[in-house]
């Protein structure tokens, strides 16, 4: 019993071609099936009852009503966890189901699995609890002190960074400073959290998921089911974005639960407005910066105090607060800085993992510091930013030098020189173009153009010693007379189009036309996460390098072949090289094609692939060479903002950005243009609303996304320079897009305003009032 | 729940007669959500989208007559012509998959204070058209909001149609929404220009618990055109008066804080909005005189 998944396409295409991902069709004409979709025969619905109060102790829970309604086959708590109550990616604190106390709002409290959706969901409401309402703590500089609530056992502050880097009491001519804040960003997948348990009858479950890491999911629900890693196999299901919402577990153990429980296939999927309780957002953070410069410009110092609100559960928030201070300067040289970050617990949505990591929030504290100081100093703020540019061999503050490509000064110079949008003009008016669009509120009355510019940058992959690798299975053999590789791996097709590069990668290698990439299961190792812009370079290096094995191979069996028919021996592949599905021999002649040189042989690698090691931040000083490779983006933003009326059109995002190398320059695109949308949406849109502890606005009427009309054209130049390291020279390509650009907006605004922006998203009343 | 598909308004009539709870359905893009976030659990729906009549609009003593069923998309194509501040305020609404499905009847039903297809009809002094098995009534447009979410209708009711007089001089429909396209109001602001009764229309929507009109501010601004003689020959209004004239729309707003805005900034941006909607209204007036 299987449920419809997205289907394995055939695909060709070449490392640099620009290819269209094999699901593009599918998702246009509707045909795709998301996780949402998956249906079996027989398929009992999950439902799960949530904590209408950020933090209460739970007195009592009564099953007994919904026990006895239609359909409902199973009502389950947390003394029916089999395996261990609590789970996290980095600290097993967060509980499968509440244990006794709920510490935000929405938290998992029971679970219904019932024959109808709508059956599950009554009953859900009809699970009496009865809670004390404690006062929440909500407030993250409250956190911090000694008489705030504990609450967890070891206290409020889930990691506190410190770095130490050159003189701590250097001094400066220019000093600025300045106080941000950064709103609570959902990732907002399309795609609400869904899958499907099927329990094998011995005793074990099959998981249909939409996840970003299969392993982690399934070493997290073996704990929690207590069950072998072997009995609890999983499947990637089609996906509906990520964006990190899908690293932690959502229904994944719920569902697994119930079907192990009642012996059914059982389907869950939330409803948009529970989407956004059960996942983790972005942090919202409070910075204070101070930024000590020479009269010429140069930086020679930075303060910075960076707390993050981490709300109920660790998640992934000690990596977040890691990368929110290592790149809290920004790009640039710095000799001296103090850099203290904190990430606490409170009773507010937990938040983890989304695009940019940390990085984010910094870069809008940072960039304003550089056009303050730039301001401070009568400088051009690009020509400040060049200035102090990062270059190759700079070292970071945490005294890790650079090496690479470094073009942070080419970069800002490109975005300069971009030709500028033209300004609108009185004649025709076309209301799609103006602040507010097309709700008519002003026909050029009140209308302010800015530019701004911003520069990010953020490191790739796996940080602070953390073991990153992936896995590959290449598979050569003949199928209809032709040559046809397979490529299996456990890594997790979010939309970013992984799928296809790994077809490329394959293709390029093995020089062969067809290749298609088997569905991500746990029947193959681990690729970790899609996340952290990685998985091009780490599971397209293992699919690399795997294809090379096979490579190895071919040529051995030919040289092997052909000796054994006298035509030549050891040694005589030196030349060769695999193309147009032969092999060709270094004058360009064909030697023997694959399909004659195959027959009837099948020729398999599996292969893991580790980068550089990384290691952790010394406790007292930040100092480590803590992360494997940077990636690095410009942007330029235009704007348009009603100064009586608050409202802003993003005229234009221009956008220089180095992609190392671009494996499929459409999916390159596709990320510069998705990256800054989000981007765009943290800085004038998209928030989470909390108010004591109870999110305000979790649908898609009032968390409002960008549309088209709010998404400008993106200028792109797209920089190939080679990094050295990494397979094919490429840097991850998907986070920097996120980064500099909702910074270079809130910097257009500040010039078209004329106001100091301290609050990200900028609200209407932000600016008028 | 029970579904009933009345093919013709009597039927509809008396199955509404039948079973005064069931919840009326046309385009649904109300009643829809509601019962998909669980805020309502109608135990019986009236399907009206197979009842004719109510697609239909006409006129009558020189009135437009439009059925409760005519959706926006509709609204914009047909009429947009003798109704452009409904129409303006139409293209407003959603996207064009809302447009298609949503009715003027279904945004009165729901009554919300941010229904933008309400400021336009206060602005031009419309009529809703309520009727039951025993007969039908016509209620003023500004009497049929009574509270937040709340209308004039009674349960044994159905509205039929909404009566407005074709355009009588030049219209204008704001909205603010911190997104430039398928948003909601933070507030909104529709203003009609009646040449011939020398009468100024208002329409304030998303500022109040429901949608009103700023009716000292109309009679403010028809007093300032009357007295210097605009009305018959139009020409520069003094910019004190205009600005005194967002003030006023500004105060008969009764505004909140919510997650869309606070009330501080919806009463500033209804005095801008204000102020723009006349000046462009009268531009166009001074243009065709
Ligand atoms: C994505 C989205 C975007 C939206 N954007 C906007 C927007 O920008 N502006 C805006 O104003 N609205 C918006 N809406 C709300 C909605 O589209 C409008 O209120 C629309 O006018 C409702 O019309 P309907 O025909 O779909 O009504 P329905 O959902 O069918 O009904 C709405 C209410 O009216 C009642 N009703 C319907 N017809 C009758 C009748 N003939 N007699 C008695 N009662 C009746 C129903 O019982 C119900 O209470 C949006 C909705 C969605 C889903």
């Amino acid at each position: 019993m299987k449920p419809k998944l997205p289907p394995a396409a055939l695909m060709s295409g070449r490392v640099g071609e620009p290819v269209r991902r094999p699901d593009a069709a599918l998702k246009t004409r509707g045909d795709f099936p998301y996780s949402s979709d998956l249906q079996v025969d027989g398929m009992l619905w999950g439902a799960t009852v949530r904590s209408p109060h950020p933090y209460a102790r739970i007195v009592s829970i009564d099953s007994t009503e919904a026990r006895s309604m239609p359909g409902v086959r199973a009502v389950l708590t947390h003394d029916d966890v089999p395996g261990k109550k609590v789970y996290g990616l980095e600290i097993p604190d967060q509980p499968v189901l509440a244990i006794d106390v709920v510490r935000y709002w929405g938290e998992a409290v029971a679970l219904v699995a019932a024959d109808h959706p709508e059956q599950a969901r009554r009953a859900a409401h009809a699970v009496r609890l009865e809670y004390e309402v404690l006062a929440p703590l909500t407030n993250p500089e409250l956190a911090l002190t000694e008489n705030a609530p504990r609450l967890h056992p070891d206290g409020n502050i889930t990691r506190a960074i410190k770095i130490r880097r050159g003189d701590q009491n250097a001094r400066a001519d220019v000093v600025v400073t300045g106080e941000y804040e950064v709103g609570m960003q959902d990732q907002a997948p399309l795609g609400p959290e869904s899958g499907l348990a099927i329990p094998d009858g011995a005793g074990g479950v099959d998981l249909y998921i939409a996840t970003q890491w299969l392993h982690i999911d399934r070493d997290q629900l073996a704990g929690v089911l207590g069950l072998p890693h072997e009995a609890v196999r999983l499947t990637m299901a089609g996906i509906g974005g990520a964006f990190g919402a899908r690293e932690d577990l959502s229904m994944q153990a719920h569902a697994c639960m119930l079907a192990l429980r009642t012996g059914r296939p059982v389907k869950m999927s939330y409803s948009r407005a529970e989407s956004f309780v059960g996942h983790v957002h972005r942090h919202p953070a409070r910075m204070r910066y101070e930024h000590g410069a020479t009269r010429d410009g140069k930086l020679v110092y930075v303060k910075a105090r960076i707390l993050l609100d981490g709300g109920a559960y660790a998640s992934s928030s000690t990596a977040v607060i890691s990368n929110a201070c290592c790149f809290a300067v920004g790009p640039y040289e710095c000799p001296n800085a103090i850099i203290d970050g904190w990430v606490v617990y409170t009773n507010n949505p937990p938040c983890g993992a989304m695009r940019g990591f940390g990085s984010v929030q910094n870069c809008y504290a940072h960039e304003a510091q550089m056009d303050k100081l730039a301001a401070a100093l009568g400088m051009d703020p690009v020509e400040l930013r060049i200035h102090n540019a990062m270059k190759t061999g700079s070292t970071l503050v945490t005294g890790q030098a650079v090496d690479g490509p470094v073009p942070v000064a080419e970069l800002l110079s490109r975005i300069k020189v971009m030709p500028m949008p033209t300004a609108v003009s009185g004649d025709h008016l076309d209301l799609t173009q103006m602040p507010g669009g097309v709700s008519n509120t002003t026909h050029g009355e009140g209308v302010r153009r800015g530019v701004g510019y911003a520069v990010g940058f953020k490191n790739v992959g796996y940080s602070e010693g953390f073991n990153d690798y992936s896995t590959a299975r290449v598979k050569l053999a003949v199928a209809d007379g032709r040559p046809r590789v397979e490529v299996h791996t456990a890594g997790a097709e979010v939309g970013q189009g992984l799928v296809m590069v790994q077809a490329q990668i394959a293709s390029t290698v093995l020089g062969v036309h067809d290749v298609v990439v088997l569905g991500a299961d746990t029947q193959v190792g681990s690729s970790g996460s899609s996340s952290a812009s990685r998985q091009t370079y780490i599971t397209g290096g293992a699919v690399k390098a795997a294809s090379e094995a096979v490579r190895d191979r071919v040529f051995a069996l030919a040289e092997s072949e052909l000796s054994g028919l006298g035509r030549g021996g050891s040694g005589e592949s030196d030349g060769w090289r695999l193309e147009s599905d032969a092999i060709v021999s270094a004058d360009g002649g064909v030697v023997i094609t694959l399909a004659t040189l195959l027959g009837e042989e099948v020729i398999e690698e599996t292969r893991e692939y580790r980068p550089r090691r990384t290691s952790r931040l010394d406790g007292e000083t930040g100092q480590a060479n803590a992360h494997m490779q940077f990636a690095f983006a410009a942007h330029r933003a235009v704007v348009d903002v009603d100064v009586e009326l608050g409202l802003v059109k993003v005229v234009e995002l221009a956008t220089a950005q180095d992609v190392g190398k671009a494996i499929n320059p459409q999916a390159v695109e596709g990320q510069l243009e998705g990256g800054a949308a989000q981007g765009l949406g943290l800085a004038v849109m998209e928030e989470i609303q909390v108010k004591d502890g109870v999110i305000r606005n979790p649908s898609f009427t009032d968390y409002l996304l960008p549309t088209t009309l709010d998404m400008p054209q993106l200028r792109m130049d797209v920089l190939e320079l080679g990094d050295p390291n990494s397979p094919f020279g490429l840097k991850g390509v998907g986070e920097p897009p996120a980064i500099s650009s909702g910074p270079a907006i809130v910097a257009a605004i500040r010039t078209a305003t004329g106001r100091e922006i301290k609050r990200v998203p900028v609200r209407p009343h932000d600016l008028t009032l | 729940m029970e579904f009933l598909q009345p093919t013709t308004w009597t039927e509809a009539l008396e199955m509404k007669a039948a079973h005064p709870e069931a919840l009326p359905i046309a385009g649904g893009t109300d009643v829809m959500v509601e019962i998909n976030f669980d805020r309502q659990r109608p135990a019986a729906v009236i399907d009206l989208t197979k009842v004719a009549e109510l697609e239909e609009w006409g006129t009558e003593n020189g009135m437009l007559r439009v059925g409760a069923g005519v959706t926006y998309s509709r609204i914009i194509e047909e009429l947009g012509g003798r109704l452009p501040g409904l129409a303006m305020a139409s293209r407003t609404v959603g996207s064009p998959q809302i447009r298609n499905r949503g009715t003027v009847g279904g945004n009165l039903g729901s009554a919300s204070p941010a229904g933008d297809a309400h400021p336009p009809l206060l602005s031009s002094g419309a009529l809703v058209e309520l009727a039951s098995a025993s007969g039908s009534r016509r209620v003023p447009v500004r009497e049929f909001f009574v509270g937040p979410k709340r209308n004039a209708m009674r349960n044994d009711e159905l509205i039929a149609a909404f009566l407005v007089e074709p355009t009588r001089g030049p219209e204008q429909f704001s909205k603010v929404g911190t997104r430039n396209a398928m948003v909601i109001a933070v507030c909104s602001f529709a203003i009609a220009l009646d040449v011939e009764r020398k009468r100024v229309g208002t329409g304030i929507g998303s500022a109040g618990p429901t949608p009103l009109a700023a009716i000292d501010a109309e009679e403010f601004m028809a007093g300032v055109l009357d007295e210097s003689g605009l009305w018959e020959r139009p020409a520069d209004v003094d910019p004190n008066a205009v600005a005194r004239f967002g003030e006023l729309v500004a105060a008969a707003a009764r505004p909140i804080d919510d997650v869309r805005g606070t009330a501080a900034y919806r009463r500033h941006a209804l005095a801008v909005l204000a102020r723009r909607t006349f000046t462009w209204a009268w531009d166009e007036r001074r243009r065709s005189a």
